[in-house]
């Protein structure tokens, strides 16, 4: 119990702490590297909470793809950042308001909010019901029967998404010789060759 | 204070939340902070999620997380695309110049 507690804590503040180095850094290279630290962070919360399985695909998708897809752009994008922080300051008071505003409200609902007699009627798909069985497996059985056509319209969502990005990102560049496979395909050898009969003595 | 309940994941949650809202107006002209600001947000939601489902003994929590992830990567995938169309017409990734594209 005392590990355990050592071990919320310790994720729960590096989170914490990283997530405010996100937003404060001054190189958004950092804020890239501290989202990383974050979401590593959050990850060993979810193994902590005996969620392993989504605690390792968070690590996959978020700092193998996500976050290397963010340290792409901000490296490949020549950008001077120190001009996007000027006059950044006078939002914060503002933000500030907001921000506490938000913090309480959302404190005050977890003060004052306890479960409905008799949730345990309103579970979906209790853990209960596969016992001794891994989380990865619990969370494949019911992925794949229960949630089928959200799964399949997860997989439609991303692909909306890559053929996208690259419809946005494609530059059709003039000036470049590049190779149009159909126009190859189409040269006969009539239209580019043609043999000549020389005869000795003359020329062509 | 040691034994750790669905309060303390909450709290931590909403604390990441908040940090993301605030992170959206301390960085109001670099789109690329205000998208991880989001992907923050999204992560506080996760947590939240998981928290319950752990707590609950239900594993409905853990397969939303699953569908949170693949919207927040689509997000980012489009979000950073854009942002890099916009760059490569107007050279900057000004915020306030975002509204010149409309109409």
């Amino acid at each position: 119990m005392l590990i355990q507690a050592l071990a919320f804590y310790l994720f729960a503040i590096i989170l914490v702490a990283s997530a405010g180095m996100v937003i404060a850094a001054r190189n958004p290279v950092h804020s890239v590297l501290f989202l990383i630290l974050g979401f590593f962070n959050s990850a060993g919360l979810f193994v902590l909470l005996g969620a392993e399985f989504v605690g390792m695909i968070l690590v996959i998708v978020y700092v193998g793809a996500v976050a290397v897809l963010f340290l792409f752009v901000v490296m490949m994008l020549d950008i001077s950042f120190s001009d996007l922080r000027k006059g950044a300051m006078q939002y914060v008071p503002v933000g500030l308001l907001i921000a506490c505003v938000l913090f309480a409200e959302l404190f005050l609902v977890y003060g004052a909010w306890s479960f409905v007699p008799g949730v345990e009627q309103n579970i979906a798909v209790a853990t209960a019901d596969f016992e001794g069985v891994s989380n990865a497996e619990v969370i494949g059985r019911v992925l794949y029967t229960d949630y089928f056509l959200p799964f399949q319209l997860a997989g439609l969502v991303l692909f909306v998404a890559m053929i996208g990005a690259i419809v946005l990102t494609l530059r059709v560049r003039p000036g470049v010789r590049k190779q149009i496979v159909s126009e190859q395909q189409k040269r006969k050898r009539e239209d580019v060759l043609e043999v000549v009969k020389v005869t000795s003595g003359t020329g062509v | 204070m040691l034994e750790i309940g669905l309060a303390h994941y909450l709290t931590l949650a909403a604390l990441i939340f908040t940090i993301g809202v605030f992170g959206m107006f301390l960085n109001r002209k670099n789109v690329i902070v205000i998208l991880m600001s989001v992907e923050l947000m999204l992560l506080a939601v996760n947590i939240n999620f998981v928290a319950f489902s752990a707590y609950l003994n239900d594993v409905t929590g853990q397969i939303f997380t699953m569908f949170i992830l693949t919207v927040a990567a689509a997000e980012a995938a489009i979000g950073l695309a854009i942002l890099v169309v916009f760059f490569r017409n107007r050279g900057t990734i000004a915020v306030e110049d975002v509204s010149t594209m409309k109409g």
